[in-house]
């Protein structure tokens, strides 16, 4: 049984301290030149899902990083993930 | 409070890692067969890996009053090369016999292509002919949602698995209600950043409660946590949840599960 704690409470420094690294992040990829990288472009599209009220934010944030094609690809092209689809293959 | 590690590679840890597992409450740790980091060259490096987690590391753990299980299989890391892949296959059905082998796992998929598929469906089909528990490992990141859907249609299509004898690994937001929907087990793998956060698990035990799920720290090579389950146990209390709530995430649970396989006695 949970008991009544602040949610709030016990959070908020802690996120607002994430939050500030990521826009930290937005700014050092700019200066960095590397804005342009599709990796920091499906960040920056992602941003907007944080403003959705259906308690389903992470879940969408994930599928927004998600491959959505169905077929297993003919063969493995190595043995890493990088975070989101990239450009040109299968989404 | 006393739990169980119920996925860890303990291979990749020091003594000292397995001295902190015991300091904090661990009774059990069970280690499913996984990729070194690197490929190995024949089947003869999983020999001696097999023997490495069935034979040496519950020994290790012994000194600290634990005890290890673990689970085999070729790692769909490892599946690309099917004639590799095959006779690592043949090696598994005499070391299931060990006393400790809890079931086939963690079998899956990484990068979801067609050899790895293969090499999944053929390990189910090992599973189901020597009635053996499943453990699933589902893949990283962006090939994670793609992967569990895969791996979801391969079991349900084999006649003689359950779902309720077979846990899928490393579930995250988008995943959890598709496994246990179809019912099988979901297992929360809690990393330091990368997947999934502590924080991020405590909410989805919120959300979908305690049936059918378990919590690991996986504390493999890469950045990892061997006390991510104790820490889960902070952050659960911290937000007011009995210690018979929590007790049956980390211990109940695993132990419910592992117990089908007739071995797990912790």
């Amino acid at each position: 049984m949970k008991e009544d704690l602040s949610t709030v409470e016990m959070d908020f420094i802690s996120i607002r301290h994430k939050l500030l690294d990521v826009a930290a992040f937005l700014d050092r990829v700019e200066r960095a030149k590397e804005d342009s990288d599709f990796r920091v472009k499906a960040l920056q599209e992602a941003l907007p899902l944080l403003e959705s009220s259906d308690s389903q934010r992470t879940k969408r944030i994930l599928e927004h990083f998600s491959d959505f094609s169905e077929s297993p690809i003919e063969q493995a092209p190595g043995k890493g993930a990088c975070g989101t689809v990239p450009p040109g293959e299968s989404a | 409070m006393k739990y169980i590690e119920p996925h860890a590679h303990m291979v990749s840890r020091t003594t000292d890692d397995y001295e902190r597992l015991a300091l904090a409450g661990c009774v059990a740790v069970c280690e499913p067969a996984f990729w070194a980091g690197f490929d190995r060259s024949s089947a003869d490096g999983f020999k001696d890996y097999f023997d490495q987690i069935t034979l040496t590391e519950p020994q290790r753990a012994a000194k600290y009053r634990m005890d290890h299980y673990s689970w085999l299989c070729i790692n769909p890391k490892e599946a690309e090369d099917l004639g590799l892949a095959r006779e690592v296959l043949s090696l598994i059905p005499e070391r299931l016999q060990r006393s400790n082998v809890l079931g086939i796992g963690e079998i899956g998929l990484n990068k979801n292509s067609q050899n790895e598929l293969k090499i999944l469906e053929e390990h189910i089909d090992l599973a189901a002919t020597h009635d053996q528990l499943i453990l699933v490992h589902t893949p990283h990141l962006e090939d994670k949602l793609k992967g569990t859907k895969l791996t979801l249609d391969a079991l349900d299509a084999h006649p003689d698995i359950t779902p309720d004898r077979v846990i899928l690994d490393h579930v995250e937001e988008h995943t959890i209600g598709l496994v246990l929907d179809r019912g099988y087990w979901a297992g929360m793998t809690l990393y330091p950043d990368s997947k999934c956060s502590i924080p991020r698990a405590a909410d989805m035990l919120e959300v979908y409660g305690t049936e059918r799920i378990w919590m690991n720290s996986a504390c493999d090579w890469g950045h990892s946590d061997p006390l991510a389950v104790p820490k889960a146990i902070l952050e659960l209390r911290r937000r007011g949840y009995s210690e018979d709530w929590i007790h049956k995430v980390v211990y109940s649970n695993p132990k419910e599960f592992m117990s089908k396989s007739g071995k797990f006695r912790s």
